[in-house]
């Protein structure tokens, strides 16, 4: 170890994986995993979710996993909470779908009403 | 780095590891592959959580699920329903975590609200194996700070301006201590951290050593820069092979990367560690004794002065630091003296580390601002005595200390203000007693200790303490008059104005107290021949009440033959045969032997 920017650098490498263990977040990013879910492709959504919040470095985003919502022809199925707004509910998502989320939503706070349960017909 | 989306985090503390908490790590691993979800899932191991009370403990982010008592067969279905499904397994959860069906926030419980976390920080929140996980909690940056930024003379003002004042049980200011033995030259000077655990029921530094050993590394090579040592050793009890373990791959992950060893952070400082560790002599806890025990010779203390800080280890100016002081360096370091001073009391800032057992519902490991009230922490945090049995009085400072009863419970904790109790803060630990103990006995088991534990190096301390012990036994066992109660006294008092080490000056601190809050217990025992508690078996007698039916289920289980009777007809107890083991008591179907 030679420097302290080197040290900051090796921090900020290893605080991606400790990121998770806090739990003071106000973004919720909550993807449905019951069988429904996970035979519909929930666990590659769930999984890309948290590679492009760590990628983004969204501190505040907390993404969990939680059992059938109950609309399983939807599935799969993901609720974002964001403080003082309304849930929003996507709906077949993949992970395309969640990048677009992700740096639409999350980032920028435009809901992407294509993908809600809203605008199914 | 891999990125996962779920970490199951599993207690790895030699409290939850003695139920059995690495077969359950272990399950949790196998489950996890066979479910496919080692790829989503990391499973660690981490030191205490504090909670040991509702050990093994499991905790599962990022939703923070606490689980608590876990057991190998619950390991299944968690993995099952919470980690694939993504359904809490609530049933398994630590029920005061749960707010109606709501998850609260560990913060939010009862027992984790009111501490205040500085030197358990990182205890059960990272990985103690791998260096990465202390990094990513901002680890070793109070070293690069201090090697690139600092003066040893800053480091040290920043130490005084704290007020850190030593937690293995003295109290003394630790920038002091580093100012002495900074201007003393010499070829070689030493660095040492004590981690000579050694109060029953004291587990403080053990927990710091499990689960953040890096901190105490840090602080190590912070402490040698600041008064000029290139060495460190740190004493460890044998009797604590987890943290053992724990600090080799600290030492060798801290020196792979740079971080002890040569020119540390390109500055030109050298810091090595070497473990020294101790056969679990109590006196080797007192510091020049250690020394001598590093040195290879006897574990015996030697007077002061000359202090270790002008002549110590091998002769050369040496620092001695107990872990939990050192553990708090870092913190400080990084975020100024004001902020250590931001909480705590006056002359005492910062928080206290205190280990809570006996009759206490959470026993465990607690974290407190100093100034927090004894009332706060036994009943608030560790929940009151179970049984809904009335607190007693509460032993601080181990067998070094002193009780302090109930009607002081609103007492603001600080080295200070233990210490005009008659009772101190010692190293930490807090054995709480409720109205079914005797404090003669208390006092007894505690100076039954110290005899044991006594070098022999001085008289007082030698001859004095066992001749304590004695009168305590004829008073435990009615034997004594009144006088042996002033001599008891007149004794105590002696061996603490004389005696060699700080162990033997404090050695009569149990029995003064317990004589200064309880002196009517003790007056029982010698004018009633009566034990108020009902704990000194010599005072007891049982008896077989009217209630008995005669099913003879006592005299068979009597091991010494001394309870007749005959089948459906009343049974009694020969008086003078009984040993009053209680066996008879514990068969009764009807409740019908008591103790007088």
């Amino acid at each position: 170890m030679k420097t302290l920017d080197e040290l900051k650098k090796i921090r900020e490498d290893a605080k991606k994986n400790l990121e998770l263990r806090n739990t003071d977040k106000t973004i919720r990013v909550v993807v449905g995993m019951a069988t429904c879910g996970i035979s519909a492709g929930a666990r590659p959504v769930l999984q890309t979710f948290v590679e492009e919040v760590s990628k983004r470095k969204l501190h505040n985003v907390q993404v969990v996993q939680t059992g059938c919502i109950g609309m399983c022809t939807y599935e799969p199925i993901v609720e974002i909470t964001m403080p003082n707004e309304e849930k929003v509910t996507y709906v077949f998502m993949d992970t395309d779908k969640v990048k677009k989320v992700v740096s639409d939503h999350l980032v920028n706070g435009r809901v992407v009403v294509d993908y809600t349960i809203g605008a199914l017909k | 780095m891999a990125l996962y989306r779920s970490h199951v985090l599993v207690c790895g503390g030699t409290g939850c590891n003695s139920s059995k908490s690495d077969m359950i790590r272990q399950r949790f691993e196998e489950k996890i592959i066979e479910m496919g979800l080692d790829k989503e899932v990391q499973v660690i191991s981490t030191g205490c959580f504090g909670l040991c009370e509702e050990g093994p403990i499991v905790v599962i982010y990022p939703e923070g699920a606490f689980y608590s008592r876990m057991k190998i067969d619950r390991v299944d279905r968690i993995v099952e329903e919470h980690l694939f499904k993504g359904r809490i397994v609530k049933e398994y959860l630590y029920e005061e975590s749960l707010d109606k069906d709501k998850l609260k926030s560990l913060n939010e419980v009862d027992f984790y609200s009111k501490q205040k976390r500085v030197a358990l920080r990182n205890c059960g929140v990272i990985n103690p194996e791998d260096i990465s996980e202390y990094i990513a909690r901002d680890g070793y940056l109070a070293l690069g700070k201090v090697l690139t930024e600092m003066t040893p003379v800053d480091v040290i003002q920043v130490m005084k301006d704290s007020g850190l004042r030593g937690r293995g049980g003295g109290g003394f200011h630790t920038g002091l201590k580093w100012g002495f033995a900074a201007p003393n030259q010499a070829d070689q000077k030493y660095v040492i951290c004590n981690a000579d655990e050694g109060d029953p029921g004291a587990f403080m530094d053990r927990s710091v050593l499990e689960g953040d050993p890096h901190a105490v590394l840090e602080a190590m090579a912070i402490a040698g820069y600041a008064i000029g040592a290139t060495k460190g050793f740190i004493y460890v009890r044998a009797e604590y092979p987890i943290a053992v373990k724990r600090l080799e791959i600290a030492i060798g992950q801290a020196k792979e990367m740079g971080l002890l060893g040569k020119n540390i952070f390109d500055s030109g400082f050298d810091f090595e560690i070497e473990i020294r560790l101790g056969a679990g002599a109590f006196v080797c806890g007192e510091e020049t004794a250690l020394i001598a025990s590093i040195e290879g010779q006897r574990g015996m203390p030697r007077n002061k002065p000359p202090f270790p800080a002008i002549k110590g280890l091998f002769g050369k100016p040496t620092i001695i630091n107990n872990v939990e002081t050192l553990a708090n360096v870092p913190q400080i370091i990084i975020n100024g003296a004001d902020w250590f001073r931001s909480f705590g009391s006056e002359k005492s800032p910062g928080t206290k580390v205190f280990a809570l057992g006996g009759k206490i519902n959470n026993t465990g490991l607690v974290e407190i601002p100093m100034g927090t009230t004894l009332r706060e922490v036994i009943y608030d945090i560790g929940g009151g005595c179970p049984n809904g049995k009335a607190f007693k009085a509460v032993q601080t400072g181990g067998p070094s200390g002193g009780c302090i009863t109930a009607d002081y419970i609103d007492t603001k904790i600080d080295f200070d203000t233990l210490t005009d109790l008659g009772s101190m803060m010692g190293s930490g630990g807090m054995i709480v007693m409720d109205e079914d103990n005797c404090m003669v006995d208390i006092a007894r088991f505690f100076l039954e200790f110290t005899v044991e534990e006594s070098c022999g190096k001085c008289t007082p301390c030698r001859e004095g303490t066992k001749r304590m012990l004695e009168i305590l036994d004829l008073i435990t066992q009615g034997k004594a008059t009144l006088e042996d109660l002033d001599k008891l006294e007149k004794l105590a008092i002696n061996i603490k104005n004389t005696a060699l080490c700080g162990l033997g000056q404090t050695a009569p601190n149990p029995v003064l107290s317990t004589m200064r809050y309880f002196r009517e217990e003790y007056e029982a025992h010698v004018l009633e021949k009566r034990c108020p508690a009902g704990v000194c078996k010599s005072l007891l007698s049982y008896y077989i009440t009217e209630d008995c039916r005669g099913c003879t289920k006592c005299a068979k289980q009597c091991p010494v033959n001394c309870i007749e009777g005959s089948v459906k007809k009343l049974h009694i107890i020969d008086q003078d045969k009984c040993i009053k083991c209680g066996a008879c008591m514990e068969a009764c179907p009807f409740d019908s032997i008591i103790i007088k």
